[in-house]
């Protein structure tokens, strides 16, 4: 099932020709509406007539989240101010958001890609999507709430939090697809399992969206077995679309980046240099077929790996692996650069561990895994439960080269965010 | 004859725990005959000899507690020096590894509660001896 069959299978030469064709002509917008790109066209020494090839695309220069916080307000507007018709912001840890301007095209356009990747998991109309994530400035909400209107599903904005009407909505509206966060999603698995509600029997879900987080595998296989359904891996970025951007088919395995949308690079962090094919680096997408805000080279931060193999589904547009990490996220300890989704991926392979973990990191680099004991696996005998520490630590070494310290916790002592979870506190005298 | 059977619970290492626990059970109208701490410093395993296992059990789980039941034998042993020393020379002779032991004197009746892997043949090999084991009624009715 394909939203927009000819553009979804367009053969890669065809697409390639449609990105050079698009690319040219952001290139050139930009270069005469935006001063920033002004700017670093020029230090960069080139000129919208250079770029003749996808190729050239490296001789671009990048957008950073710098450039975005000190263009804030309005520095990256493409458009005059009474073509916007939307605003979103993207926060950041410190200071003034991001400005994200949509045209009216724009807001279309995203609804476009959103329809294109709720079809590609089966979803029709007919469907009904609690939408989970944060309506407001976010994108994440909005954004898929136009495109699932636009696909023919029925939408409830339930927005995020309340886990009891959460469960009312479901219950009363007979909701098939939800759409969140990995760990609001775990969140409410746990909450209905409290609450004696059995997903399978009691509700009608088929489907979930799990996004706005980097998360495992194994968190994936969580949340389809406590609700009985498939769950897609979505990837968004506020700056070029919100979610959308990539998302995952049928075959659960990789998610398509919608390629005419959006020129893919993966480089490495550190030198800004393409890496080769298949292997991980930091995602820089152009965005191709937007009007306020066009970027160029956008450092995402994410680190992925495009999958070169062709698609059983038919699509064309090439997949990225699950996000493994922001570059942002890396944690040096003890010398050795590790991402805290590696440790969540060995603690949910453990199934004698619960859902809840924390990151500490103390003193001159001392690394303490807080982690839940999963509840079944209690037998009473403390030996046991020093044996699992100490396996746990082992496999944790095994991945990530620095052995921490692993310490249990009692079910449901550990924090559990109904936003974005905190895993890392870092407290480190350096 | 109900074999013995002591209700375990997790429990961080923080001050309250113990606390925390044995207020529920008095919630519950349970009674503690017997407590153990396995103190691993980073967390602790309460186990507790109750009048009403299964109750309390249910009880602690449904307030949010890790808790688990773990079947041990109680053997009686007589009160003077070296029985002990024979009961765990016969579970090595045998290759039964002891997890935990611990034992109390009441009305000048010796008990040790003894919690191996191999059950069923430690039973048999005290029971062979003539170490006489008590049933959790037994137990509860010292
Ligand atoms: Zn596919």
């Amino acid at each position: 099932m394909y939203w927009q069959p000819d553009i979804e299978t367009l053969p890669a030469k065809s697409l390639q020709e449609l990105q050079l064709q698009r690319l040219c002509e952001v290139v050139a917008r930009v270069a005469a509406t935006v001063p920033l790109y002004q700017r670093k066209l020029a230090e960069a020494g080139v000129r919208t007539d250079d770029i003749r090839s996808l190729a050239d695309v490296h001789r671009l220069p990048f957008t950073t989240n710098a450039d975005l916080r000190e263009n804030y307000p309005a520095g990256l507007l493409a458009l005059p101010r009474n073509e916007v018709a939307r605003l979103h912001t993207s926060s950041g840890t410190t200071g003034k958001p991001k400005a994200l301007f949509f045209s009216r095209r724009d807001v279309d356009q995203a609804a476009e890609l959103i329809a294109r990747c709720l079809v590609m998991t089966g979803c029709s109309h007919g469907d009904v999507l609690q939408n989970m994530m944060t309506y407001g400035l976010f994108t994440g909400a909005l954004v898929m709430h136009y495109g699932a209107e636009k696909a023919g599903l029925m939408v409830i904005p339930a927005g995020p939090g309340n886990s009891e009407r959460q469960l009312m909505l479901m219950q009363d509206f007979r909701t098939t697809v939800f759409h969140t966060t990995p760990s609001y999603a775990l969140y409410l698995a746990d909450f209905m399992e409290k609450a004696g509600v059995d997903a399978r029997r009691d509700l009608a879900l088929r489907k979930a969206f799990i996004g706005a987080e980097a998360h495992s595998e194994e968190t994936r296989r969580k949340i389809e077995g406590a609700f009985g359904i498939d769950a897609y891996n979505s990837y968004g970025l506020s700056e070029t679309n919100g979610p959308g951007v990539a998302f995952e088919c049928e075959q659960k395995h990789g998610m398509h980046l919608w390629e005419d949308n959006f020129l893919l690079e993966i480089i490495d962090p550190a030198t800004g240099e393409p890496v080769p094919d298949g292997e991980r680096g930091e995602l820089v997408l152009t965005t191709l077929n937007r009007e306020a805000m066009p970027l160029l080279r956008n450092r995402s931060r994410d680190l992925t790996a495009v999958i070169p193999e062709p698609c059983p589904c038919g699509r064309t547009h090439r997949r990225l692996t699950r996000i493994t990490g922001r570059a942002d996220d890396m944690l040096v300890v003890r010398g050795v650069n590790l991402y805290p989704q590696q440790i969540e991926r060995v603690l949910m392979g453990v199934p004698e561990l619960g859902r809840n973990y924390l990151i500490h990191l103390r003193g001159l680099d001392e690394m303490t895994v807080k982690v839940e004991l999963a509840p079944a696996s209690f037998d009473g005998r403390a030996e046991n439960l020093l044996r699992l520490e100490g396996r746990v630590a082992e496999k944790l070494r095994a991945e990530i080269l620095v052995k921490p310290r692993v310490e249990l916790a009692a079910p449901g002592t550990l924090p559990v965010s109904e936003g974005k979870a905190r895993r890392v506190i870092d407290e480190r005298v350096l | 004859m109900k074999p013995v059977h002591l209700l375990a619970v997790f429990a961080e290492n923080k001050p309250d725990q113990l606390a925390r626990v044995t207020k529920e059970l008095a919630d519950a109208s349970v009674n503690i005959h017997w407590v153990g701490i396995a103190d691993m410093q980073r967390f602790g395993v309460i186990r507790f000899l109750l009048d009403k296992c299964d109750l309390a059990y249910q009880w602690l789980k449904q307030h949010g507690f890790t808790v688990s039941l773990v079947e041990v034998l109680a053997a009686e042993v007589e009160d003077r020096p070296g029985s002990l020393h024979r009961v765990a020379s016969l579970l090595s002779e045998n290759g039964i590894s002891l997890n935990n032991c611990s034992g109390f004197v009441f009305k000048n009746r010796a008990i040790v509660i003894l919690e191996v892997t191999e059950l069923a043949r430690a039973r048999q090999i005290l029971l062979a001896q003539d170490i006489p084991l008590l049933s959790e009624e037994e137990l509860l009715s010292l």
